[in-house]
C-alpha cells in the first residue's frame, strides 16, 4: 500500500542560501541571549520544510538554550493552540538533554528567537519538529559532555549525565553542571558522529503522562490571549465589512459615527476604520455608519452548491490506478453507485482572529491569534513594504484555532496586516479583533465537497472494483486501504487549490483536510456492500484487509467496545469506520440511536483506536482524541454554513449549533504500544472517522440511507421515509 | 454620558465613570483590566463571559454596567484566595478538563453558581445547566468530571 506523504505542502524546496540563514541564525542567538545553542540539521528527517529565501533558517532549526541558572529553554517556531505540544516538546527536551521535565521552558512562535516555521498544522509539530528537537537535545548532551572534558580534565568517555549534571564516573566528586558549562555564551558546536536517541526500555519522560502545564494559568484567567494584551494609549478598531462576498462599497456616510466622544476614523481607499479606547464604544460607533454597497448576484446558496461544484471545469488527478475498471464492473454481481455530500463547516474557535500591532523605531510587533507567526511576519512586511526584520509576531495563548488560523495558500490573519496598517495610521497601538459575526464572514471553511463511488462485489461477497470520484475534498484519506484489484480514485479540486470560481468564499484546512469527507463516503459505501453480502461489517472490512495495522486498530476497536458480530442490518445501531491519516491508523466504533419520530441521534458510545508509532505524551494524546470525537459530532450532525448570494447566513452560535455538554456520549481510548516506530500525527486523526461512525450506525440501526452531512433531524427523516 | 458607577469586584469596592450602557464584558476587560472574561459571541450564547453577579452566573456580555451598581461582582481573578486555587479551579487542573483554555474561566465560573444553588447537584443536571457554555476543543467529558468532584470536595467544605 501506498504511505507516501499527502501534505504537498511540506515538500518545498529549500533556501539556497545558507549564508543569509546562517547570519539570521547568529543573529537570532544574539537576540535569545547567550547560553548553549546548539542546532540540527533539517537532513537529520529527510524532510525539507523549509520556506524558499524568506527569514528562513533551513539548516539551524532547532534551538535550544542552557542558561546560567541552569534552565533550558527550547525555541520552537510552532505554536500551542491548546493541543498541548508546550507539554510534550519538553518532554523530549528533558528525555534527550537529561534534564528535569520542570527545568525546560517552552518558547513558542516568535519569529524573532524562533527557527522558521511553515505554520502549525498537519499534526507536524512532533512528528516532524519534535523529532528534530530530540536530535538536537541528544546532541546537545554530546556537546556538553565534550565541554565537561575539557572543565573537568577527564577523557569524554568517562563521563555520564544525570539530571543536569555532568560527572566523572570514577571520581564521584568531579562534576560540573550544565549551566556552568554554559557560562552565559554563545558556543556553536557540532558533533561529529551524531549521538544516537534514548532507546525505548531507557525512557525516562517520553511515553509518560503529562498534564497540561499551562492550566494554571488557565484556569486562574492569567493566560493572556491576543485579546488580552493591553498596551499604554492602545485603541481598538471596528472595521466596515461588506455584508456579503464579493460586495462593493460604494459610500459610507460617517457623520453619526465620527459625533461619538473619542472616536477617530480612519479612510483608506475603501478600508474604513473606526478607533476608540473602548473596543465596544468603537463597535458602537461603525454601526452608525450608512454605507450602501454593490451586491453581486452568484445565485450559489446552500442547496445548489453541490451541482455548481460538479460541473466547475477542472482537470482531474488520478490518485489509484490499478487493474482495469470495466474488468471488474463485469465480475461483479451486485453493484452499487452512491454520491455523498458534506456541506461547508466552520472552524469556529472559541477564541476570534485577534491580533494588537504597535510600531516603535520602524519595527512593527503583532501578536496574533495564529497558527502562522511566520506566514503574518511576510504578509505584513510586503503590504507595509518593509523588510522582513522589521516585522516580529509573537504568539500568545491561543483559543483554538483547528486549521481557520493557518496561512497555507489564503491569507487567514487578515486582521494582522489590518492592525498593522491602523497602528501605522494612527501612530498608537491597534488591537482588530474579529466580531463572532466576522468570525464567520471570513472563515476559511471546510469546503463542502462531493464524493461518488461506484463499487461491487461478486457473488461470493468479494469487492471486484472501486470507483471513486471526489470534487474538492482532495486526496487526503482516498487511498484504498482494502484489497480490491481494479481500483480507480479521481481528485476533482482540492481544499488547498480550488478551481478558479467554484467557491464562493475562502475555503482552507479544516482539522485533517478532506479525510472526514472521504472516509464518510467510503466506509458507509463498504457497510453497504457488507449489508448486501450478509456478512457483519467488521467481519467484511477484515476479510479485505491485507494490512497488518489496520486490521490490529480495528481488532483492539472491537475488543475494547465487545464487539459482538451480527448480521446487517442488525438493529443495533453500531457504526463502525477505519482510515489513516498523519501516518497514524484508526479505528472507530461505536454506538448511536436515534429517535424515528424527530429524526434526532445521539451518539451513545464511542471506542477511538491509534496505532500512532511511538506516543510521546499518552495524557495529552488521549485528550486530543477524546476532544477529536466531540468536536466531529458537529460536522456530522449539526454544522453546515448556510449562506446565499454571498451572504453568509450563520452568524452565531445560536443558528451553527456546536456540539454541547448534552451531546457527548461516553468515550473510550486506546493507544497501541509502538514505541519503536517513529512518532506520527496525534491531533488530527480522530476527527476522520466520526462522520462515518455516525451514518453506518444510523443503518445499522434501521436501514436507513443517509448520504448527506450533516445528518440533521429533517434529513434523517427523509432517510427513515425511503427505508 | 457617562456615570458614577459602584460595585463589588472580587471584594474590593470599585467606583467608575463611565457610560453607563456599556456592557458588563467590556469594562471588566478594558477599565479594570480583568482580561480573564472573555468576548466569544456577543449575544450570550456561548458562556466565555459568564461572571458572577451576587453568586449567579450571568454572562457579561448581555448586561450593562448600569444595572450591576451596588452589586458584588466575581470574576474569574476573584477565586483564589491566598494563593489557594478555588476547588473548582484545582479540579479543572486535576482532570485536565481543558485544552486552548479560552473558555475554561467561563466553565468555571458557571460551575461556581451551580453548585452554589444546589450544592448536591446530580451529574445530569450539571451536564443540562453547563449546555450553553461551549467549547470546542472538546474537554466536555473532563469538565463534567471536574464539576462533580468539586462539588464532593466542596460539600465535606
Amino acid at each position: 500500500m501506498k504511505q507516501e506523504h499527502k501534505c504537498d505542502f511540506m515538500n518545498l524546496p529549500a533556501s539556497k542560501n545558507m549564508n543569509n540563514d546562517r547570519r539570521d541564525f547568529l543573529k537570532k542567538m544574539g537576540l535569545i541571549g547567550g547560553g548553549i545553542i546548539i542546532y540540527c540539521t533539517i537532513g537529520n528527517t529527510g524532510r525539507s520544510i523549509a520556506q524558499p529565501g524568506f527569514g528562513s533558517t533551513p539548516d539551524f532549526n532547532a534551538f535550544l538554550r542552557i542558561g546560567i541558572d541552569e534552565r533550558v529553554t527550547c525555541f520552537i517556531g510552532k505554536v500551542d493552540m491548546g493541543q498541548g505540544t508546550i507539554t510534550s516538546f519538553p518532554q523530549l527536551v528533558a528525555e534527550e538533554l537529561d534534564v528535569a521535565y520542570d527545568r525546560v521552558d517552552m518558547v513558542m512562535g516568535d519569529t524573532d528567537t524562533c527557527p522558521w516555521d511553515i505554520g502549525t498544522g498537519g499534526s507536524m509539530s512532533i512528528r516532524i519538529v519534535g523529532v528534530q528537537v530530540r536530535s538536537a537535545a541528544a546532541e546537545a548532551k554530546g556537546v556538553l559532555k565534550l565541554l565537561a572534558a575539557e572543565y573537568l580534565k577527564c577523557p569524554v568517555e568517562r563521563l555520564k549525565t544525570k539530571d543536569g549534571v555532568v560527572f566523572d564516573t570514577k571520581k564521584s566528586d568531579s562534576k560540573v553542571t550544565y549551566g556552568t558549562l554554559a557560562k552565559g555564551n554563545i558556543i556553536e558546536k557540532h558533533l561529529e558522529t551524531k549521538p544516537s536517541v534514548t532507546s525505548p526500555d531507557s525512557f525516562e519522560f517520553i511515553g509518560k503522562p503529562y498534564f497540561h502545564q499551562d492550566a494554571h494559568k488557565k484556569v486562574t484567567g492569567m493566560a493572556q490571549y491576543a485579546g488580552d494584551i493591553r498596551l499604554p494609549d492602545m485603541l481598538y478598531a471596528g472595521i466596515l465589512r461588506p455584508p456579503v462576498h464579493g460586495a462593493l462599497l460604494k459610500s459610507a456616510d460617517l457623520t453619526e459615527a465620527k459625533k461619538i466622544e473619542g472616536v477617530q476614523v480612519i479612510e483608506d481607499d475603501n478600508f474604513i476604520a473606526v478607533l476608540h479606547e473602548a473596543p465596544d464604544i468603537a463597535r458602537m460607533a461603525l454601526s452608525m455608519i450608512k454605507a450602501e454597497f454593490d451586491l453581486p448576484s452568484t445565485s450559489l446558496n446552500d442547496k445548489n452548491i453541490y451541482e455548481h461544484l460538479v460541473k466547475t471545469p477542472v482537470q482531474p488527478q488520478i490518485k489509484e490506478k490499478k487493474g482495469d475498471i470495466e474488468e471488474g464492473v463485469k465480475l461483479a454481481k451486485e453493484l452499487f453507485e452512491e454520491t455523498y455530500l458534506s456541506a461547508y463547516v466552520a472552524h469556529a474557535p472559541m477564541e476570534t482572529h485577534t491580533s494588537l500591532a504597535t510600531i516603535e523605531n520602524g519595527k512593527v510587533t503583532i501578536w496574533a491569534s495564529t497558527q502562522s507567526p511566520f506566514a503574518i511576519q511576510r504578509t505584513v512586511a510586503e503590504g507595509m513594504k518593509l523588510p522582513a526584520d522589521k516585522v516580529r509576531v509573537i504568539t500568545p495563548f491561543v483559543g483554538g484555532a483547528f486549521g481557520g488560523k493557518l496561512t497555507m495558500v489564503t491569507d487567514s490573519n487578515l486582521e494582522a496586516l489590518e492592525a498593522a496598517r491602523l497602528a501605522q495610521l494612527t501612530g498608537r497601538p491597534v488591537q482588530v479583533s474579529f466580531s463572532r459575526a466576522e468570525e464567520f464572514f471570513y472563515d476559511t471553511f471546510r469546503p463542502a465537497a462531493i464524493v461518488k463511488i461506484k463499487s461491487g462485489i461478486d457473488g461470493s461477497g468479494k469487492i471486484v472494483f472501486w470507483n471513486n470520484d471526489v470534487y474538492m475534498a482532495g486526496d487526503g484519506g482516498t487511498e484504498v486501504i482494502y484489497d480490491i484489484p481494479h481500483q480507480m480514485v479521481n481528485i476533482y479540486g482540492t481544499w488547498m487549490m480550488p478551481p478558479p470560481g467554484a467557491h464562493p468564499f475562502r475555503v482552507g484546512p479544516w482539522r485533517a483536510p478532506g479525510v472526514p469527507n472521504n472516509i464518510h463516503a467510503k466506509e458507509m459505501q463498504i457497510s453497504l456492500m457488507a449489508a448486501k453480502a450478509g456478512v457483519d461489517p467488521l467481519e467484511f472490512r477484515l476479510r479485505h484487509l491485507k494490512d497488518e495495522k489496520m486490521i490490529g486498530v480495528l481488532k483492539a476497536a472491537a475488543k475494547k467496545f465487545g464487539y459482538k458480530p451480527a448480521k446487517p442490518v442488525s438493529g443495533r445501531g453500531i457504526g463502525i469506520s477505519c482510515g489513516i491519516d498523519v501516518d497514524t491508523y484508526v479505528a472507530h466504533i461505536g454506538e448511536i440511536e436515534v429517535d424515528k419520530k424527530t429524526g434526532e441521534i445521539r451518539v451513545k458510545r464511542v471506542v477511538c483506536v491509534y496505532d500512532m508509532g511511538l506516543c510521546i505524551n499518552p495524557q495529552g494524546t488521549k485528550i486530543q482524541m477524546e476532544g477529536a470525537c466531540i468536536m466531529s459530532m458537529g460536522y456530522a450532525l449539526s454544522e453546515g454554513i448556510r449562506f446565499s448570494d454571498g451572504a453568509i447566513l450563520d452568524k452565531n452560535f445560536d443558528t451553527y449549533r456546536i456540539p454541547g455538554f448534552s451531546w457527548v456520549p461516553k468515550i473510550e481510548t486506546v493507544i497501541l504500544k509502538k514505541d519503536n516506530d517513529p512518532p506520527h500525527g496525534a491531533g488530527e486523526p480522530a476527527v476522520i472517522g466520526m462522520g462515518a461512525l455516525i451514518a453506518t450506525g444510523l443503518f445499522d440501526a434501521t436501514g436507513a440511507r443517509l448520504f448527506e452531512m450533516p445528518m440533521t433531524p429533517e434529513r434523517v427523516r427523509a432517510a427513515l421515509n425511503k427505508v | 454620558m457617562k456615570e458614577k458607577i459602584s460595585f463589588t469586584i472580587n471584594d474590593k469596592p470599585v467606583t467608575l465613570e463611565v457610560e453607563g450602557d456599556r456592557e458588563l464584558l467590556w469594562v471588566l476587560r478594558t477599565e479594570l483590566g480583568l482580561t480573564g472574561t472573555k468576548y466569544g459571541c456577543g449575544e450570550g450564547v456561548c458562556g466565555a463571559c459568564t461572571v458572577l453577579v451576587d453568586n449567579e452566573a450571568i454572562q457579561s456580555c448581555q448586561v450593562r454596567i448600569r444595572d450591576v451598581a451596588g452589586s458584588k461582582v466575581t470574576t474569574i481573578e476573584g477565586l483564589e484566595k491566598d494563593g489557594n486555587l478555588h476547588p473548582l479551579q484545582k479540579a479543572f487542573v486535576d482532570h485536565d478538563a481543558l485544552q486552548c483554555g479560552f473558555c475554561t474561566p467561563g466553565m468555571i465560573m458557571k460551575a461556581h453558581s451551580i453548585l452554589t444553588e444546589n450544592p448536591n447537584a446530580k451529574k445530569e443536571e450539571i451536564v443540562n445547566a453547563m449546555d450553553g457554555n461551549l467549547c470546542r476543543c472538546g474537554a466536555h467529558p473532563r469538565i463534567i468530571d471536574a464539576i462533580v468532584d468539586a462539588a464532593k470536595i466542596l460539600k465535606k467544605g
